[in-house]
């Protein structure tokens, strides 16, 4: 099986370095060839070692590559620790990279930099499999990085642009704050368990437990929480959760299919995907698991409600990924590992679905993302018009559709919990719902309905995307839509997740969700004796009635809600928050610190003063040195009277 | 009779002397010499008190050897002084400050 592994692994890599190298040697359809070949491989033996599992039951793998360092009994290495879980990411993975790879064919043909996108994005799937693959923390962190250093090329790709440049260095520095969370949390690993393998690790969990971190000698932290919630502010920054979510809808400089592969469907689950496979660690801090808890649940409210404002067709997306990240941080939050990585697989389909559909438009209408200028695509757009109301149908938990099944086991589960917050989060991701069928169709309506409102210079133009761009929103609508049906009752209910996983009895909110569950249908059929699918449909409606039967009524409502209004225009002031108190704040420390502790402590007093005062006292020491004899024989005379003296004081 | 202690005050006294005339002259350095020749005259009265009083002959044949001395030291002093006279046209102890590098 190594050699599946490797060749799932190395593919990719040596395709990124075949186009990104090759030049002029392989050209650009040597280039595109490559990769995708590279990449549809990968996700050929990816999905031939799901079914492996899935069919043969094939026990987990865990065994190590490379050695790259031992130091002191630590092993570094590469391996590959390849269970259920990470199977069923690989497939994604490599699935949705194959179809933004071919999608990017058609997007970016006119690009100069398409040999160099194609050998970021190749390399990109190649990160993340080494993340998803990892056996060790390290090799975790590695991918963690690798993944971050690669968004941050690919929100830059355009790179002339000053926005995309300010937007990429954004998401590295905010990536930073949590990386840093992220790497005290793996040394607290190291320290605690002595190791880094995952194996290793997970057994020592339970003496874990009992460890405790004296801040002061008499104050003292369970050594388990503390590096729960560093590995938690890691995953907070990668799969931006409020505080650290800032950098996520600035990433959307970048082209689109960056934003299909990275910012919505694969990178920014990293964390979704970290901390379920930590989840024998978590399990055993209920404190951590309440604060992921609520962080994840004031994201999935908050982040929806900005995009009902936004206009960039992209950035409502955004806002979307946002909110539904923290859905699935919720999930974990109430210890639905199983329907956090459920969501997080249906949600990798629809949203690339939908960010490549909004690709498309973006494409027809040359680069116009405001959607104040869109509306009324329906008819020149077809195959982008229905793959994308598949997408939208999904997100919104419409019934049958694979968003529907992630999000409804998810609701249900957090209504059985009994954590600290679970009732806040309940509300949030009950309420979330009405918030994604709102702004999801607001930008439907926005989009494909109504009247045009684009030039008529663009609008003679608008036609259908090639088939580059089609048959990959065909393939993701597919999955999309019925994935849902097949997956439901071995992944959330069944024991598919079971040695992957790691549940306490006690907390498994999921085996009481689905101790009724009996089949899809009447899972669909259960669903509608509760709330969200009428919220859903609510949130439907009242966009519908806001932004395409009645404009006006929007018109109202944004002028008689004015500082609520702008406040969410405004996105909760984060972004003021952190350039006027954070950015300022340091630079305030930071031109203090120089003025005070670098000019005057350490220049001035430490360099230039003990320069003074040497020659202050040289000053005084040269009166002595007056160069007349008698001067010197009196010092001696002196100096000869003051030592007898005290001879015979002594005595 | 006079007593010793008496004589090494005499003795004493001359040397204070010999020593505030080092440093108080800031004029002639003829006078350093001869204050030199005081503080030698000084030493040469105790030496001869204690040999009188312990009656110990050796001490008056010291004062004939430092007599000698002070006389061949007097000697080169003053051949010094005069080459110095004769580089530096002065024989002032204020200008002699050349050791202050």
């Amino acid at each position: 099986m190594q050699n599946i592994y490797l060749t799932i692994v190395l593919a990719p890599f040596l395709a990124s370095l075949a186009a990104g190298l090759g030049g002029r040697l392989i050209g650009r359809a040597g280039a595109h060839l490559v990769t995708i070949a590279a990449v549809a491989l990968s996700c050929a033996l990816s999905l031939y070692v799901l079914d492996k599992f899935l069919l043969d039951g094939m026990p987990t793998y865990d065994a190590p590559v490379y050695t790259w360092l031992v130091s002191d009994g630590l092993h570094l290495g590469v391996g590959f620790y390849i269970d259920r879980l990470t199977a069923m990411m690989m497939a994604v993975v490599t699935f949705v990279s194959l179809m933004v790879h071919v999608y990017t064919v058609g997007y970016m043909h006119a690009d100069p930099g398409y040999q160099r996108f194609f050998s970021y994005i190749s390399l990109f799937t190649f990160a993340m499999l080494m993340l998803v693959m990892a056996n060790n923390f390290m090799q975790l962190f590695f991918g963690w990085e690798a993944v971050g250093v690669i968004s941050y090329l690919l929100i830059g790709f355009w790179y002339t642009r000053p926005t995309a440049i300010a937007a990429n260095l954004k998401a590295f520095l905010v990536n930073r704050v949590g990386d840093f969370g992220f790497v005290l949390g793996i040394a607290a690993v190291l320290y605690y368990t002595g190791s880094l393998d995952y194996a290793t690790v997970f057994a020592h969990a339970t003496s874990f437990a009992g460890a405790e971190i004296h801040i002061t000698p008499t104050v003292a932290w369970p050594a388990i929480t503390f590096t729960c919630i560093c590995l938690f502010v890691g995953a907070m920054g990668k799969s931006a959760q409020v505080p650290l979510h800032v950098w996520l809808p600035d990433s959307m400089e970048g082209p689109t299919p960056i934003s299909a592969l990275i910012h919505a469907a694969t990178m920014v689950t990293a964390g979704i995907f970290m901390v379920a496979r930590m989840s024998p660690l978590f399990e055993l801090s209920e404190t951590a698991l309440s604060t992921v808890l609520i962080i994840g649940a004031t994201t999935a409210l908050f982040m929806g409600l900005v995009g009902i404002v936004n206009n960039d067709i992209k950035r409502v997306i955004a806002y979307s990924t946002l909110s539904q990240l923290g859905y699935m941080t919720v999930a974990l939050g109430v210890s639905a590992y199983g329907a956090g990585i459920f969501h997080l697989m249906t949600h990798a389909f629809f949203k690339a679905l939908l960010f490549l559909a909004a690709g498309s438009v973006i494409e027809a209408m040359h680069h116009e993302q405001d959607m104040r200028r869109m509306g009324g695509l329906k008819k020149y757009m077809p195959i982008t018009y229905w793959t994308c109301l598949v997408g939208a149908l999904a997100l919104i938990g419409f019934p049958g559709t694979s968003g529907f099944f992630s999000k409804d086991a998810l609701i249900e589960a957090v209504g059985e919990s009994h954590r600290i917050g679970s009732g806040y989060a309940y509300f949030a991701v009950v309420t979330g719902v009405f918030i994604t069928a709102l702004y999801t169709f607001r930008m439907f309506f926005m989009t494909f309905h109504g009247t045009p409102r684009m030039e008529e210079q663009t609008r003679r133009h608008l036609h259908e995307s090639p088939w580059t761009i089609t048959v990959p929103l065909v393939l993701l609508a597919i999955p999309a839509a019925a994935i849902g049906w097949f997956t439901i009752g071995p992944l959330l209910f069944g024991d598919f997740f079971s040695g992957a996983i790691h549940v306490l009895p006690a907390n498994d909110v999921l085996a009481k969700a689905g101790a009724e569950f009996a089949g899809p249908v009447s899972f669909i059929g259960r669903a509608f004796l509760a709330l969200p699918v009428y919220l859903a449909a609510l949130g439907v409606f009242t966009a519908w009635l806001f932004f395409l039967e009645k404009p006006e009524l929007a018109d109202r409502a944004e002028r008689s809600g004015r500082w609520l209004y702008e406040i969410l225009v405004h996105k909760f002031g984060f972004d003021w928050f952190n350039s006027r108190v954070i950015a300022a704040g340091s630079r305030l420390l930071g031109g203090g610190l120089w003025r005070y502790g670098d000019q005057m402590l350490i220049d001035g007093a430490a360099v230039n003063g003990s320069a003074r005062i040497v020659g202050w006292l040289s000053a005084v020491v040269r009166y002595a040195q007056s160069g007349y004899l008698y001067h010197y024989a009196f010092a001696m005379i002196l100096g000869l009277a003051s030592l007898l003296f005290w001879l015979l004081w002594r005595t | 009779m006079i007593s010793l202690a008496q004589v090494l005050t005499l003795s004493g006294i001359l040397f204070a002397i010999a020593v505030a005339g080092l440093f108080l002259n800031r004029k002639n350095i003829i006078l350093l010499l001869m204050c030199i020749e005081l503080m030698l005259l000084a030493v040469n009265f105790n030496f001869i008190a204690f040999s009188r009083f312990l009656g110990d002959i050796n001490g008056q044949i010291f004062v004939f050897f430092i007599l000698t001395v002070a006389a061949a030291e007097a000697a080169i002093g003053l051949a010094i002084l005069v080459v110095l006279f004769r580089e530096r046209r002065s024989i002032d102890v204020e200008d002699l400050d050349t050791l202050q590098g």
